[in-house]
């Protein structure tokens, strides 16, 4: 008799590997944090749009690629190769900044064309919501298809920004020197955003706008500055993610490198809280984090996705606006 | 301001770790290069050109062929997306056969027609429809992937349309009882016993099996596992489109392994072996037919160097007669994976036609009673469309080119 | 619900003293037109219009056929089951209001029931192609029901990001367990009964005509039952949903329920084309059920109009036509796509077949009572209503 309903036991497909989780902990947990703070430097920029439009930008994961692409091209034009760089430490140090600028800045420019030719017009014409989301799906396939059109199906010849190597031993546990730069720098980075927030002009500006753009604007904040503001940061804080992530694959440049990253970041922002900024640092942590002890426990890297999405709906179904909660506007001063 | 001391202060930290490393970079890279082949591993020598097959049949032929005008030839696979690359490789090899072939039969003017599947299975159903629904297509180089093989394979049985694919590998293609399906190299099950025998030659003992998740690597990794027996150091599975494996490789190296295989296709084996080189692997790195592209060594940059690979083609560029022709089609290209058996698959259908087999039964029946020698190896298929004689090469790369090290069983 | 972008672009627009109308498209004058018509009058001009769908793939016009580079019959029949899963999506988007990016999950489901129950490669007990069709949407809806009963209380966009998960998960799980055979996938699944005088099966892999026969007839008794509880208290409770959650709430609408209804009904039909999808390619597998997939589903929905059956139905159509008609501009297809997405979105938000408010019932009634007069003014004060969907 055949089995009539999906009865898969034959085959054994969940088995788990606390061994090798044991083994691994510590370095599972530096890689997750690695990528986790590549994620959430992209969610803050699904995040920042998100609090002031509510619109869920899905082409921001393109202009995290372009991001990478300018990255990438900067470096290779500054002669950095396939192997590491026969350079001195303040020279890769000066030429990593240039190219870290220089892809903040394509990235920037994209998020800022973004903002004007495509999402501009509809707030305009006061479209629903689905139309934006629509519009911003739209834009992805374009960014992205241009790329394709231009730099064909595969990725960019890598480039290698330094020879990586331990830089101290912690009980055992070597600690890479990419891992230390991309977690400091992120979390530096983050921190300043969460500053720029809470402290400054701008950011006073952002929060009213997220809390009532109809107030905000009566109040004399100029509604237009602040939403291309924050567009322009989310830029460059995903220009940043390029240059980290770069850093860590160095192949990465692809013209559809951007779509399943942009989407785990989205996630983290929703699983952090979106609309808030400690909130996307914490869900990109988490995020990362998880889906590594996830692939190592289930032993298969086709876990990675499945545990990180089961996680958020179990976070949503707790704490449905996610960890820390969703408001932009709510942030103290 | 807070946030300009912030980033200031951002920027400092990063300029002191990476003076920190950058003293040592320099040595690093001696390292690396005197590593790259791996601590004990024996680098195989390079082979420089094969000789053309003596008798090999050419598509030219004797000159004498005649048929209808009108008769066609088509490659049915991709040609656009992200498997472009060995669609193009395959159909300037075909096109290579039909330009010889009509320059030297004035009298047998054989039209070549491309369609594009995107190597999808479902988009292919309809390209392959419209080839059959097309009279005078007569015979098929294609399709170049398993699944779209599987998908559309029923399709071509029941237009009794003859189809030869010059790379789809998978196992059980030839047991669905068609008989218009031939394959015109070895399957998985030839490459993955291949496997060990590299690993013997290049002084592997342990060896991590990593396998995608395509139809592709699934079958490899079971053959080659099978094949390597107890020399298995571990096992592990990562999915199309992944760029970060570390879970992967501290588990690759804890188990201690000489070598890896990667039963995948390079887009994930290039980073795979680059982030195990960058995380101090010193063995080597074994790819099937699917990773060995140039792609790979751009790719993977200087970590490729411990690359080795086996697929079941001939180098191509090796055969200085075919080089010379494939370039004049491909725009100064060398030949790539698999552009020999499109020019031998598309030969063997000249053939017929040139003998007056213009017909597809009449064709197919040609193709199964086929006995000739080609570029790449000799065709004689048995009932079921799998070759008889089958032959594995190992390549290697050197100084960042793909370099042959001959046949390795 | 009110969301800040439609406030503050209200607020911009009246700032910008530019309130302008909203442009009236091409379509708009044929739907004003088509509502004069009487019962019969429309019932005549769908008979014809059904008539030459039915007739399409026979007539194989040219210019409008996607050959030589894909068979006309087949991109119909593909056409086709776009357009019912795009059906299915508009309930669920654009009756009820619920977004769900994880669509493409449910086709997936269908597509593997039919798979596991008929294809020669599956262990399972073997049963006629034609009965998987409804065990496929019994089956998605019981997995529609399994994801709407923890999610549905979820608003907006968090609904959105996990369907996104939900359809990734199904994806990946095609791939992990080994009984659905991942990527290596099922070959030879079923077919309505049938052979030809050849010898052939009547809904071969490459006959598109009777399987785009089939979809199509399917199509046209959904739309007339999906009419049907349009009209109904189910169609109703969505529309008031897709307004005003909160409010709908108040008024004593049971929420949940309808938007449970909504997503179970969406689910049945994305099952049941994934099924006929199956059914179609004769091989299925995991490559086909990615969020891409599902943005163009989406896609389908908002670019023939959200909310409007017909408009969904055209949407999904022409989704599945482009990309298969112009492969002679293969590089650039969906570089176009995404730019006719754009600038359709920007000049003409509401599709192109906007979702048209009026009166659900007594609906020509209303207006012999309104009489001519009123409707011919009405209709320059509709615009403003017909715009605010969402």
């Amino acid at each position: 008799m055949h089995t009539l309903l999906a009865a898969a036991a034959d085959d054994q497909w969940i088995t788990l590997d606390w061994a090798s989780l044991g083994s691994t902990f510590w370095p599972s947990t530096f890689d997750g944090l690695t990528f986790g703070a590549i994620y959430a430097l992209v969610a803050l920029g699904y995040t920042l749009v998100y609090g002031v439009l509510n619109l869920m930008n899905f082409a921001h994961s393109e202009v995290f690629i372009t991001g990478a692409y300018a990255v990438v091209f900067t470096l290779t034009s500054l002669g950095f190769g396939a192997s590491p760089p026969n350079l001195s430490g303040p020279e890769i140090v000066l030429n990593l900044i240039l190219a870290g600028l220089a892809g903040m800045a394509a990235a920037a420019l994209v998020a800022f064309l973004l903002e004007r030719i495509a999402y501009r017009p509809l707030r305009r014409r006061n479209a629903p919501r689905l139309v934006f989301l629509i519009t911003a799906i739209g834009m992805s396939f374009v960014i992205q298809n241009l790329f394709f059109v231009w730099r064909g199906a595969t990725a960019e010849p890598s480039v290698t920004m330094f020879q990586n190597k331990a830089v101290f031993d912690l009980g055992g546990n070597l600690i890479y020197m990419d891992t230390l730069i991309i977690v400091i720098a992120a979390i530096v980075m983050m921190v300043g955003v969460d500053q720029l927030i809470r402290r400054t002009r701008l950011g006073r500006g952002i929060r009213a706008v997220a809390q009532d753009p109809d107030t905000a604007t009566l109040m004399g904040v100029n509604r237009e500055r602040i939403i291309i503001s924050t567009f322009v940061i989310g830029g460059v804080l995903a220009g940043a993610a390029a240059l980290f992530y770069i850093m860590k694959v160095p192949s990465g440049a692809i013209y559809n490198g951007g779509f399943i990253l942009g989407i785990k970041a989205f996630t983290a922002a929703v699983l952090g809280g979106i609309g808030n900024v400690r909130g996307a640092l914490l869900g990109g942590l988490l995020l990362g984090v998880i889906g590594n002890y996830g692939q190592v426990l289930l032993g298969n890297g086709q876990w990675t996705d499945v545990v990180s999405f089961i996680v958020l709906v179990l976070v949503l179904m707790v704490r449905p606006e996610g960890i820390l909660g969703s408001n932009l506007a709510k942030v103290r001063a | 301001m807070s946030r300009s001391f912030k980033a200031s202060a951002a920027v400092a930290a990063l300029a002191l770790l990476l003076a920190g490393c950058a003293n040592d970079s320099s040595d690093g890279g001696a390292t690396s290069d005197g590593g790259g082949g791996g601590g004990s591993a024996k680098v195989l020598p390079a082979q420089s050109s094969i000789e053309t097959p003596a008798g090999a049949v050419k598509a030219a032929g004797d000159g004498k062929g005649k048929c209808a005008a009108g008769t066609t030839i088509a490659y049915v696979g991709a040609m656009t997306g992200d498997n472009a690359q060995l669609g193009i490789n395959i159909y300037n090899g075909v096109q290579q056969a039909i330009n010889e072939h009509n320059k030297a039969n004035p009298g047998c003017q054989v039209k070549f027609s491309k369609v594009d599947t995107e190597g999808s299975p479902d988009k292919a159903t309809g390209p392959v429809t419209q080839v059959t629904n097309t009279k005078n297509v007569v015979g098929v180089i294609g399709l170049p992937f398993s699944g779209e093989s599987k998908a559309t394979g029923k399709i071509f049985e029941q237009a009794g349309l003859v189809h030869i694919t010059p790379s789809a590998t998978n196992p059980d293609l030839t047991k669905n009882k068609w008989t218009t399906f031939f394959r015109a190299l070895g399957n998985d099950n030839v490459q993955g016993p291949a496997v060990p025998k590299l690993a013997e030659k290049i002084g592997a003992k342990k060896v991590f099996v990593v396998q995608d998740d395509s139809d592709y690597g699934i079958g490899l990794a079971k053959t080659a596992t099978a094949a390597l027996g107890d020399k298995v150091a571990g096992s592990d599975k990562v999915v199309t489109k992944q760029k970060d494996f570390s879970a992967t490789i501290q588990k690759i190296l804890n188990s201690k392994a000489d070598a890896v295989f990667y039963a995948g296709y390079f887009a994930e084996g290039a980073p795979l072996d680059q982030q195990l080189v960058g995380k101090g692997f010193k063995g080597t790195f074994i790819g099937p037919d699917g990773v060995k592209d140039d792609q790979f060594i751009k790719l993977a940059g200087s970590s490729s160097k411990n690359a080795y690979f086996t697929c079941p083609c001939i180098p191509g560029e090796l055969i200085k007669e075919f080089a010379t022709g494939y370039k004049a089609v491909s725009g100064g290209k060398d030949p790539g994976t698999y552009s020999v058996e499109g020019y031998d698959a598309a030969t063997v259908l000249l053939s017929g036609i040139d003998k007056g087999k213009a017909t597809r039964p009449a064709l197919k029946d040609y193709v199964k009673t086929y006995d000739g020698q080609g570029l790449s190896k000799k065709f004689k298929w048995d009932d079921k469309g799998e070759l008889a004689e089958l032959a594995v090469y190992g390549y290697r790369v050197d100084n960042g080119k793909i370099v042959s090290v001959g046949t390795i069983g | 619900m009110t969301s800040p972008i439609e406030d503050a672009a209200a607020t911009q627009s009246h700032l910008d003293e530019q309130s302008e109308r909203p442009k009236r498209g091409p379509f708009d004058g044929l739907a004003r037109r088509w509502d004069h018509l009487e019962r019969w009058q429309q019932w005549g001009v769908l008979a014809l219009v059904a008539a030459l769908v039915y007739l399409l793939p026979v007539l194989n016009p040219p210019l409008i056929t996607s050959e030589p580079s894909n068979d006309f019959p087949i991109t119909c029949a593909n056409m086709a089951i776009y357009a019912l899963a795009a059906l299915g999506l508009n309930a669920v988007v654009g009756q009820a209001g619920l977004l769900d990016l994880g669509y493409i999950g449910f086709f997936a489901v269908g597509a593997y029931v039919t798979a596991l129950w008929t294809s020669t490669d599956s262990t399972f007990v073997k049963i006629p192609y034609l009965w998987t069709l409804p065990l496929a949407m019994i089956v998605t809806v019981f997995f529609g029901i399994i994801l709407g009963l923890p999610t549905l209380r979820l608003r907006g966009d968090y609904l959105a990001i996990v369907t996104l998960g939900f359809g990734e998960i199904i994806r990946l799980l095609a791939t992990i367990i080994p009984a659905l055979r991942g990527q290596v996938g099922f070959q030879n699944v079923g077919a309505p009964p049938g052979t030809k005088s050849d010898g052939n099966p009547v809904f071969a892999n490459s006959s598109g005509t009777p399987w785009y026969w089939l979809t199509v007839t399917i199509i046209i008794l959904l739309m007339v039952l999906l009419g049907n509880i349009e009209r109904s208290r189910a169609g109703r409770a969505w529309i008031a949903i897709r307004e005003d959650e909160d409010a709908a709430e108040i008024m004593g609408v049971p929420t949940f329920k309808f938007k449970l209804w909504a997503f179970a009904i969406g689910a049945a039909l994305g099952g049941l084309s994934g099924a006929l999808f199956g059914g179609l390619n004769g091989f299925v597998n995991n490559q086909k059920f990615d969020v891409q997939t599902s943005m163009l589903f989406l896609a389908a929905v908002v670019l023939g109009g959200a909310g409007n059956k017909f408009g969904a139905v055209i949407g999904g159509a022409l989704v599945a036509y482009l990309p298969l008609r112009f492969t002679g501009l293969a590089e650039y297809k969906f570089l176009i796509f995404g730019v006719i997405l754009v600038v359709l979105m920007i000049f003409r938000p509401q599709g192109l077949f906007g979702a048209r408010n009026h009166l659900l019932t007594y609906a020509s009634r209303a207006r012999r009572w309104l009489g001519e007069k009123t409707s011919g003014s009405g209709a320059t004060a509709v615009p403003a209503t017909e715009e605010s969907s969402s």
